[in-house]
């Protein structure tokens, strides 16, 4: 057990580094910090043209295998290029959904021409992907999915129709993974198809949600007969569950160290205020900024455990299974000292009608982070069965 | 970046695991509980001469095996699973380290083969204030002929009633604070030295109450600089702190496990309790507290094994310490106190062990300072500096 990077991971951090200070400027200074979560629709088109930077940086696909394009770069360097990446202040990602769930999902489950047709656009940074899971009726039970998939044999494709909810960059990108029923009678995991499906096209309607924040991040998408070609199922049908199951286990990786640099910034930010603005001196506070930083290196830490332990054993492990729950915890409650970090001052907007400040933004958004992704109720759920092994509430029969 | 135990230190863990299992069952802590001294000196004594924990992380030139914090970690956290009622905590973790760390080579050679085989010793700071930090001290010393004269007493020493030697922080008369710190070592049946057993709410630990009657001790008791003893002894207490976090994390991943297993053979309403959500939610935030403790120990034993090959690591330690403690001090007695509440009536019985780890668990978060104190030393490190 030990600490600390080999020279060899320390070149690299500084090749991350030094890429990120040559390119992260110019047309791209107005990007730093922006598009974090609550923020995800901001400066579109100059994410954009950042996905495209990226790309020719050759920092998309890090972590894929090189025969698909990849860098296939160490545990150690992913970690450090997300430390690095959100150190320097990189743009919330608009390509990470294709990046991190459509490509590993392809090159685990797909085929050869699936991988040949959407793998390039996603290492070129020009396709974005979004994920059509949730629906009205499948929030927590995720598995009660109701959107359907025929197969219209005259025209030798899929036709799906149905409701997917909660579908954050939904109207920044070209193309939508859906889960969508594709046996008609059946119910629950099975029956189920993987689906890879073009956003424009007349079939498909994008519906932004107004949220608590006056922002849109999230969107609901209407399918009605929406076009899916014979090849673009992921597996066979009724293999659906299966797929869907694999890419949210691609969910827990890399990233979540660069998560935790945003984390790291927003709590600077609120030691910064609570300095200038006195509150630094209340015993209670002191004891409530000392314990949202424990808690945040408590979090690092458990992510190179997380790290460390993969490929020990196909199963996840317990920090793994736990550290959804925690951070999102975590999260909310730095939301809520940074309201009373600011006292009064929080109460005022940076601008009429509905512009909010930062932390307000984070104040009201973490509100989100405890329920989607799997609330903190179904984390709870999945600990105590998969990871300490209680009995599973029995399944209702309300129809 | 290998933020896994290695082969090597897996068995360490599984030895103590596996041993302890075998020797410090809920029958046997019962019996020791029940003794004045508070541990049984035989196993004490197959633990120093087979097993060789007290050497553990000592240098190989004093009678040490070598090995590292990590392996140390890992051996206090089994024993704090299996309540395991030994002098390991104030001989290995407070004393030895303050003998590595302010000795001087002679005391070294002295002291260390000692205690790195299994003779017991503890170490005194803290008066009757109960304060962990400098201010704590209230014993003095004074300059004598060919030595020191050390008066005053000492509350809350671990196992002080039978320790062989005592390290002793007194300050020169007039000193406040972190000035003016000396450290003695001595022996513990020195002259003008009264020790009293002080019975304890937790019974799986003895602490004790000293007394220094114009004690004298020669010029070679002292270890280190006369009056700058206080940054060395700090980070003694700091690496005794990561030990004892360690153990809290084995008694909160214990009661974790003890309270699942419980829910899994009860049954009420004609199912068993564990399937009921409100129970497995509880045991669920349980796990949270184990994992993320075992993260923060992890941390810190690997920040002790650098701070003991360089001492600038010693400022990592301070926070790293400080993390862990006050964490596992409040996870452990959160995961005790629920595990009591998730066993229902039985939880309050005697006769289950359940009712020994929330003792232990506050005696824990007590013993060098609750998380509010660790907390405010990290607050301190985060908005009064620059």
């Amino acid at each position: 057990m030990k600490l600390g990077f080999s020279a060899e991971d320390e070149a690299f951090r500084e090749e991350v580094a030094g890429w990120l200070a040559d390119n992260l400027c110019g047309e791209f200074e107005g990007i730093r910090y922006r598009g974090g979560p609550g923020d995800e629709h901001s400066c579109v088109p100059e994410r954009n043209a950042w996905e495209r930077r990226l790309s020719e940086g050759g920092w998309i696909g890090l972590a894929w295998p090189k025969a698909f394009g990849g860098r296939q770069a160490s545990i150690e360097q992913q970690l450090i290029f997300n430390e690095e990446y959100a150190r320097a202040g990189g743009p919330g990602r608009l390509g990470h959904i294709g990046e991190t769930l459509t490509a590993p999902t392809l090159i685990a489950f797909g085929n050869q021409a699936q991988q040949g047709r959407y793998l390039p656009g996603i290492l070129s940074g020009e396709e974005l992907w979004c994920q059509g899971y949730s629906e009205p009726g499948a929030g927590s039970d995720l598995a009660n999915v109701k959107t359907r998939a025929r197969f219209d044999e005259a025209r030798q494709q899929w036709l799906i129709s149905g409701q997917k909810v909660w579908t954050s960059l939904a109207r920044e990108s070209h193309f939508c993974f859906v889960l969508a029923r594709t046996d008609p009678d059946s119910q629950g995991q099975k029956g189920l198809g993987f689906f890879l499906v073009a956003i424009d096209q007349p079939g498909v309607t994008v519906r932004p949600i107004e949220q608590l924040t006056g922002t849109s991040e999230f969107n609901e998408v209407f399918f009605d007969e929406a076009c899916c070609a014979a090849d673009d199922i992921v597996g066979k049908a009724g293999d659906g569950w299966r797929v869907a199951m694999g890419l949210l286990g691609f969910e827990r990786g890399a990233s979540t160290l660069g998560q935790q640099m945003l984390f790291q910034n927003e709590l600077d930010e609120i030691i910064r205020i609570a300095k200038a603005n006195g509150a630094a001196q209340d015993p209670i506070i002191r004891q409530r900024i000392a314990d949202a930083h424990i808690g945040l290196r408590i979090m690092r830490f458990n992510s190179l455990r997380m790290l460390s332990a993969q490929g020990e054993n196909g199963h996840l492990s317990r920090e793994a299974m736990m550290y959804k729950l925690y951070w999102s915890s975590w999260h909310r409650n730095l939301g809520n000292l940074a309201m009373d970090v600011l006292g009064p001052e929080g109460q005022i907007l940076e601008d009429a009608p509905y512009q909010l400040k930062r932390l307000q933004s984070l104040f009201l958004f973490t509100r989100a982070d405890t329920i989607y992704g799997g609330t903190n109720q179904i984390q709870r759920n999945l600990i105590a069965e998969r990871a300490l092994g209680m009995p599973r509430e029995p399944r209702g029969s309300l129809k | 970046m290998e933020f896994s135990f290695t082969q090597e230190q897996e068995m360490v863990r599984e030895t103590a695991a596996t041993f302890l299992a075998e020797k410090a069952t809920s029958k046997a802590v019962r019996r020791v509980m029940a003794t004045e001294s508070g541990y049984d000196p035989a196993l004490w004594q197959q633990v120093s001469e087979e097993l060789c924990w007290p050497a553990m992380h000592l240098p190989e030139q004093f009678g040490g095996l070598g090995l590292g914090y990590v392996e140390l970690m890992a051996t206090m956290e089994q024993m704090g699973r299996f309540l395991f009622c030994s002098p390991f905590l104030a001989s290995i973790c407070m004393a030895a380290n303050a003998v590595l760390l302010a000795g001087n080579d002679s005391q070294k050679q002295t002291y260390l083969p000692q205690l790195a085989a299994g003779t017991t010793a503890t170490l005194a700071f803290t008066g009757n204030s109960g304060r962990w930090d400098a201010q704590g001290i209230d014993a003095t010393c004074t300059q004598a002929a060919d030595g020191y004269h050390l008066c005053g007493s000492y509350r809350f020493v671990i196992d002080g009633h039978t320790a062989g030697f005592l390290l002793l922080a007194a300050r020169a008369p007039g000193t406040a604070g972190e000035a003016g710190v000396s450290l003695f070592i001595v022996r513990a049946d020195t002259p003008g030295i009264t020790r009293q057993l002080l019975p304890t709410l937790d019974q799986t630990r003895r602490q004790a109450q000293l007394t220094l009657d114009n004690v004298w001790v020669s010029a070679d008791a002292l270890l280190g600089v006369p009056g700058q003893g206080w940054p060395v002894l700090s980070h003694v207490i700091d690496l005794a702190t990561v030990a004892l976090a360690a153990e809290q994390l084995g008694g909160m991943q214990q009661v974790l496990d003890m309270t699942v297993a419980y829910l899994q053979e009860r049954e009420q309403f004609g199912r068993k309790i564990a399937s009921f959500q409100a129970l497995k939610h509880k045991a669920a935030d349980m796990m949270v507290k184990a994992e993320a403790a075992r993260s923060a120990v992890y941390y810190a034993a690997c920040v002790a094994d650098d701070a003991l090959l360089n001492s600038k690591q010693f400022d990592a330690l301070r926070e790293a310490a400080s993390m862990a403690k006050a964490y596992c001090s409040e996870g452990y007695f959160f995961n005790a106190g629920t595990g009591i509440q998730l066993h229902g009536g039985v939880g309050i019985t005697a006769d289950y062990d359940i009712q020994l780890y929330f003792k232990r668990a506050k005696s824990s978060e007590t013993l060098f300072g609750n998380a509010s104190y660790h907390r405010e030393r990290l607050a301190e490190l985060l908005l009064d500096a620059g």
